[in-house]
């Protein structure tokens, strides 16, 4: 039997990684190892249908030149269960990422804003957006009219400020969905 | 005739495609799920009785002849395993249905369960019915993506960590059968079971302790034997009551399924028997000690599943037509054995609360009737005389003494010592559970019990929940069902000795599916193989 050395040196460096790649501990890593042993396996079903530059099955061709079909057949369904396997993963990854940032609570977690029709969100967008102008308005204001304070006490007013945005900036990434401000 | 094969294998899926669209309407739902795999067990003995009456059946499926074409071969081994598989998961089946009633439709693992757990079982009749390795490694994965999917129903921390330790083994078993495939072609230049069980001898030997040992790796991995069966006592009882009955009765007795089949088709000289042997006894010894030490009763149940691998691999091993008989026998007994004790199981934790030793106690006052199919399961799964497990292990223990190697008596004693121990677990478990009193469970100490591991992901909490009838009555069938394999032992052993006569030889087999000889093939086959290299 013979074959091309190019397929089998690839094959050989797709096993070879795709063992490496799947003995890691991070789920797409495995995922990745998965897909490339996978395909390392799908070459090698093709390695097996023989010498490589024999013709397709047409009309015209002498039975003698044409490649072997069934391996090319086999690869195709194993192509195919595959991709649905790795959907399957997929899903899986991304729901174990979903337990692993928020825990089984994160399901149970609901959308406060669901019930808002689109004109009261736009409605509370602007008002807000309102507070942020003249919370800065005031802020200038302060600075502009009671230069007589000290600097620190300014420094950490800003600090607590920008303190308790990171604490709700951090509260509405816990929110999974809504919650665009 | 002929169209009961392939029909066996589309109409779950047809039901499944059918359940999927009824995904609103439960009942329908329900109803459609039931049906199809009644009318699968119906079709499942119709063709037992044909084959057994008539012979082997071969289907050509779309006319390609084989080995072009796809080609569905059952014997006798094949129309056992249908007949056996269907009514297991039509029992399950049921059970879940009760399950269900009372859970309370709008609890229950949403509308998915059906629709999946028809492909799973359209995946099992698809493996067992395939006649070329190809087929059989499709139907392998239809019922493992099924699997996957039962096993993390409902997405929960718990399930989504087992299942994806039993999904990355899965599939590097799966690639493995699929690399096996591919060398195999290279090797004999075909797919098909019986052209390769006609190749295979004239290969070079070390060509085929290679593809051998590649599918037995394969294989062991989805028949949870001893190096490779890390994964399972892990997995399985993670998932629901009736997941897990399944998966213990049906899945791994597939793997054992495909060792049979292979090992006798492509091997008749028994090359393997050393390695099996030695797989064999570890397979039963380390299975049954890892049971001694659980709390948990899914778990203790999980490591007997693993433990009595070992009886089957152990009579694949022998290889004489007597062993393969009662290996036939004895798969039939573990699927239905298993999957009743886990359904007790799971009633278990419905009434008691929980299915920790450590938490459970007075059950035989309170639910007498669970009571008595635990133990009367516990007795046949230790092999107490006159269950269908004693009747099994001394048709095996008795195979192995009229080949009579030093090993094979090594074997025996293992085999012997590991019925023991199973007895003990089991009789502990039920003592525990059932017959000590509610009021002694606090502060409990037994030298019997210091050794007891309790489940890592048990959390503590008892909750008892209701048991519905139907419940009950599906796990009393099943109990029923493997007291007639006792009763009726004489005629299905009879059974088994004629499967076991069907697949002993492999030429029984290559002239079923080529009636008129290979002699043509062999020339027009446009593939390459080894021979040409291997001078």
């Amino acid at each position: 039997m013979s074959a091309s050395l190019t397929l089998v040196i690839v094959m050989a460096v797709m096993y070879a990684a795709g063992v490496y790649v799947m003995l890691e501990r991070s789920l797409t890593r495995v995922l990745i190892g998965f897909l490339l042993v996978g395909n390392a396996t799908n070459l090698l079903i093709f390695i097996m249908s023989g010498r490589p530059g024999s013709s397709p099955i047409v009309n015209g061709a002498s039975v003698t030149d044409m490649v072997d079909p069934i391996p090319q057949v086999l690869m195709l369904t194993a192509i195919v269960i595959n991709f649905g396997i790795t959907a399957l993963l997929l899903a899986l990854i991304y729901r174990s990422w979903w337990l692993a940032q928020l825990g089984d609570e994160g399901d149970t977690l609901t959308d406060e804003h669901a019930t808002e029709s689109a004109d009261e969100a736009d409605g509370a967008f602007r008002s807000s957006s309102d507070d942020d102008d003249a919370i800065a308005e005031s802020l200038d204001e302060f600075e502009r009219g009671d230069g007589a304070t000290s600097d620190e006490d300014t420094v950490s007013s800003t600090a607590d400020a920008a303190g308790r945005a990171g604490a709700s900036a951090r509260a509405a990434s816990k929110k999974p969905q809504g919650d665009a401000r | 005739m002929t169209a009961l094969v392939p029909l066996i294998v589309c109409l779950p899926l047809l039901g499944a495609a059918v359940a999927l669209m009824l995904g609103q309407r439960r009942r329908l739902q329900v109803l459609v799920s039931v049906l199809s795999l009644a009318a699968a067990t119906v079709m499942s003995a119709v063709l037992l009785v044909l084959v057994d009456r008539f012979g082997t059946v071969v289907v050509q499926v779309g006319g390609w002849e084989a080995p072009w074409g796809i080609v569905l071969v059952i014997d006798r081994l094949s129309a056992i395993m249908l007949l056996i598989s269907a009514l297991m998961l039509l029992g399950v089946l049921l059970f879940a249905v009760g399950q269900g009633i009372v859970d309370g439709d709008t609890e229950a693992p949403v509308s998915i369960f059906h629709p999946t757990y028809l492909v799973l079982a359209a995946g099992l009749f698809n493996a067992f019915v395939a006649g070329d390795l190809f087929t059989m490694y499709v139907g392998f994965e239809m019922l493992l993506s099924a699997s996957y999917v039962l096993l993390t129903l409902g997405g929960t921390g718990a399930r989504i960590r087992v299942g994806i330790t039993y999904i990355v083994v899965s599939l590097v078993s799966s690639l493995l059968f699929l690399s096996a495939i591919a060398l195999i072609y290279g090797a004999t230049g075909t797919v098909t079971l019986a052209l390769i069980a006609e190749r295979m001898p004239d290969l070079p030997a070390d060509i085929q302790l290679i593809l051998g040992l590649l599918l037995l790796i394969a294989f062991g991995v989805k028949a949870a034997v001893f190096p490779m069966s890390f994964w399972l006592p892990d997995s399985y009882p993670t998932a629901p009551a009736p997941v897990t009955a399944v998966f213990a009765g049906l899945l791994t007795k597939v793997g054992v399924y495909a060792i049979l089949r292979t090992q006798t088709l492509f091997f008749p000289d028994n090359q393997f028997s050393m390695p099996l042997m030695i797989v064999a006894g570890l397979t039963l010894l380390v299975g049954i000690l890892g049971a001694l030490a659980q709390a948990d009763i899914k778990r203790l149940l999980s490591f007997t599943l693993v433990s009595h691998i070992g009886y089957m691999l152990f009579g694949v091993a022998i290889g004489t037509p007597l062993a393969i008989a009662a290996t036939i026998f004895y798969v039939v007994h573990h699927i239905t054995v298993q999957t009743t004790l886990f359904l007790a199981a799971g009633l278990i934790d419905r009434v008691g609360g929980t299915t920790s030793l450590s938490r459970l106690g007075g059950l035989l006052k309170s639910s007498p009737l669970v009571a008595i199919l635990f133990f009367l399961g516990a007795l046949n799964l230790g092999g107490i005389p006159p269950f269908s497990g004693f009747l099994g292990k001394i048709a095996l223990f008795q195979a192995g003494t009229i080949v009579g190697d030093p090993i094979i008596y090594v074997l025996i004693s293992v085999g012997a010592l590991t019925s023991l121990l199973t007895l003990y677990a089991l009789a502990r478990a039920w003592n525990m559970a059932f017959w000590r009193p509610k009021k002694q469970v606090k502060d409990y100490t037994s030298s019997m019990s210091a050794s007891l591991v309790e489940d890592p992901q048990d959390e503590g909490i008892v909750l008892k929940k209701t048991v519905s009838p139907l419940m009950v009555g599906t796990t009393t069938s099943m109990l029923v069902l493997t007291l007639g394999l006792t009763v009726f032992a004489g005629p299905i052993f009879d059974l088994a000795t004629r499967a076991a006569a069907n697949i002993s030889s492999p030429s029984t087999y290559i002239d079923s599916v080529f009636p008129n000889g290979t002699g043509s093939i062999a020339d027009s086959n446009v593939g390459t193989n080894f021979e040409g290299d291997s001078k």
